[in-house]
């Protein structure tokens, strides 16, 4: 084990699929410097600028190209800059990259990972600081990842490199800087395994991405009061890992999902449904959603504040969940 | 036109089994449409199809310089090029009426044929999004040091479209080797094309990005098989990206159920004299082929497509489990179905 940071973990995971297979490749804007966020930082000196391919500012064909190539032998990893941008490739991900190998019936594989740097990132408002994971979820053919510690982020970007299918890869802007043990030698985490990251008996808290770090703090604050709170941070959310989640809720018989994204029609609905739809009676409570209102991201930190899910929201919540108002 | 200089003088070295073999394919896949047409009319055909009847020439001329480990990106308006590349007519007739042994499975439909055995990477139902898919293909045909090229087909509408400009751009920055030939039929689905297109088209906005661009009669077999040669000589040899725009003209409506009654007839009247397979009939004639042998190939042709439909029309549909395979590989694509 090493200390390395959540950026790092994914330069690393790169360069070492890049390695391993000369067909992997790497295009966006500005990568040849390292990328906007430095997450390409020494890749195009070790790799070449073929390899580390600067693309011109047109998403729409950064990912349409990524579709040629990946169905023409090579494994493209797409930079789309911020997850925003993604949706100028709209039509390229979802009409084609997930739908060409089922509608050609079966002669195609695309396999090629979209990096989508994802999420709150103090005053980026409301076009730099998405969270749209549900609607990439939403699409058959796609796999979305969300990682979000170093080591998962090394472990994730490099499974999703060898994936046959197109991976979106959300990662959580705010990360970058943080730090974990990462393992020295190869370290491949497989998709769609969850996380427990926290084992408790009195409810299951299910979430992903950034939010993971918001609920530690939550079940933390909760210890203190004598509550046990499991935390699964899904690391993949299609395919989701329901075994995980299903199980503990059936040992804590209560569900919480937390999310950054818009409450309404977002990922944690499905997870909410389906825990209900399970296990409704087995249920001492209400299945409870946590996310951001339905409305846009802000700039000023007093606005931007107004939509994120703070720890003192979660702690909340689970209380409501355990009181026997709420069973 | 650009191209006049370098198509080969009329009648005197014309290399006459060539032609044969391209009015029996020209015949081929005008037979196919037909076929398909009056399919559709059986209730065969279950999805639209947009026949390519009148435009033969544009796919035989440029599909007879690729090889068969050459790439093609085709559109909606497909059964031309992809007959063209190679693909065999009885899949392609089975994935029309959506049958097991269908170039997809039955999975596509008309808009979604790709045969990937001859290099025939799909056609797509969204106007002019193969564009950059084909511009990719060649980035990865470059990346991999092959020699192989793109022939990327699209219609005169799709120049309106960004993926356009933005997978010109791209092949031109990186050198790729692929063919664009624009097949400009003059209409846009019920538009008349430059009634909503800026400027002078497809070739004029190719050179404003300097990549070289062709004028050519797209009905005119000869013409077209000789820019299509030059130009894909130059891209094989590493030359850069090309453009060909191939006027022609659509003969049937725009899907196989439009009638098309915004045109005037007299105007389909006088197209219909430059239609691109009498011209080639005319050509053979003149060369001093017999009329019997002109029949012979047109019977042949058609024939061999009759037993297509017939042998379709006969095949099962594909296994119900079908709808649930190649999805992706990671994920239960039932989960949650019911
Ligand atoms: C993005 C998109 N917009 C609209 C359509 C509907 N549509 C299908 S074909 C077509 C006309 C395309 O014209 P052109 O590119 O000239 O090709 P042609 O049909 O003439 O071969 C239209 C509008 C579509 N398939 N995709
Ligand atoms: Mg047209």
């Amino acid at each position: 084990m090493s200390k390395t940071t959540y950026i790092e973990a994914g330069r690393r995971a790169l360069a070492e699929e890049m390695t391993r297979d000369p067909m992997v490749w790497a295009v966006g804007e500005d990568l040849g410097r390292g990328g906007v966020f430095g997450q390409y930082k020494g890749l195009v000196e070790q790799f070449g600028p073929d390899r580390i391919s600067d693309a011109p500012i047109s998403e729409a064909c950064i990912m349409g190209a990524a579709v040629g190539a990946a169905m023409a032998g090579t494994r493209p990893v797409v930079e789309m800059r911020f997850a925003d941008f993604a949706l100028c490739a709209t039509d390229e991900l979802v009409n084609q990259a997930a739908k060409a190998r089922y509608m050609f019936g079966g002669q195609a594989r695309v396999p090629l990972v979209v990096r989508q740097p994802m999420g709150i990132w103090r005053s980026s408002a409301a076009q730099h600081s998405q969270s749209l994971e549900a609607w990439y979820a939403h699409i058959p053919g796609l796999v979305v990842v969300a990682p979000s510690t170093p080591a998962d982020n090394l472990g994730l970007l490099k499974s999703s490199i060898r994936c046959d299918d197109p991976v979106v890869y959300l990662e959580h802007k705010n990360l970058w800087p943080l730090e974990g043990d990462v393992p020295e030698g190869e370290h491949l985490v497989p998709l769609g395994k969850a996380d427990t990251v926290r084992e408790g008996r009195d409810l299951t808290i299910v979430t992903w991405s950034a939010q993971r770090f918001t609920c530690v703090e939550a079940a933390e604050a909760l210890a203190q009061e004598g509550v046990e709170a499991e935390i699964i941070d899904l690391r993949t959310l299609w395919p989701w890992d329901r075994d995980q989640v299903l199980s503990s809720v059936e040992k804590t018989r209560r569900l919480l999902v937390v999310q950054e994204a818009v409450s309404v029609a977002g990922f944690g609905a499905e997870i909410a449904a389906s825990v209900a739809e399970a296990l409704h009676p087995l249920l001492a409570a209400p299945v409870k959603r946590l996310g951001a209102p339905r409305v846009p991201v802000s700039y000023a930190p007093t606005l931007e504040n107004q939509v994120r899910v703070t720890a003192e929201a979660i702690v909340a919540a689970a209380k409501s969940q355990l009181t026997p108002a709420a069973a | 036109m650009n191209a006049s200089a370098a198509a080969p003088s009329r009648g005197s070295n014309l290399d006459l089994p060539r032609l044969q073999e391209a009015y029996h394919l020209m015949q081929r896949i005008r037979s196919f449409e037909e076929l398909a047409v009056d399919a559709q009319k059986e209730g065969l055909v279950l999805g639209a199809i947009h026949p390519s009847i009148g435009q033969e020439a544009v796919a035989v001329g440029v599909c007879a310089q690729l090889r068969e480990d050459d790439l093609l990106l085709s559109t909606h308006r497909g059964h031309g090029h992809t007959l063209a590349k190679g693909a065999d007519p009885l899949a392609m007739m089975r994935e029309l009426f959506g049958r097991q042994g269908g170039t997809c499975g039955g999975k596509g439909g008309s808009m979604h044929i790709a045969d990937f055995e001859v290099g025939m990477l799909g056609a797509n139902g969204v106007v002019s999004a193969n564009i950059p898919i084909a511009a990719g293909a060649a980035h990865a045909i470059k990346l991999r040091d092959e020699d192989r090229i793109v022939a990327c087909f699209f219609g005169d509408g799709a120049i309106n479209r960004g993926p356009f400009l933005e997978g010109l751009n791209w092949a031109k920055v990186f050198n790729l080797p692929v063919l664009f030939i624009c097949e400009d039929n003059a209409f846009s689905a019920t538009t008349r094309t430059s009634s909503m297109t800026a400027g002078a088209g497809a070739a004029a906005r190719a050179r404003s990005l300097d990549i070289p661009a062709e004028e050519v009669d797209g009905n005119d077999l000869l013409e077209v098989e000789a820019v299509a040669k030059q130009a894909v000589e130059s891209i094989r040899a590493g030359g850069g990206p090309r453009l060909l725009h191939c006027h022609t003209y659509r003969m049937t409506g725009h899907t196989a159920a439009d009638l098309a009654a915004y045109r005037p007839q007299e105007e389909v009247e006088e197209r219909r004299k430059t239609d691109p397979i009498q011209r080639v009939a005319r050509l053979l004639r003149d060369a001093g082929v017999a009329e019997a042998e002109l029949d012979r190939l047109a019977a042949d042709a058609r024939a061999e497509l009759e037993q297509a439909y017939q042998v379709a029309k006969d095949s099962p549909w594909p296994d119900e489990t079908q709808a649930f395979a190649d999805v992706q590989d990671v994920g239960d694509p039932r989960e949650r179905a019911f």
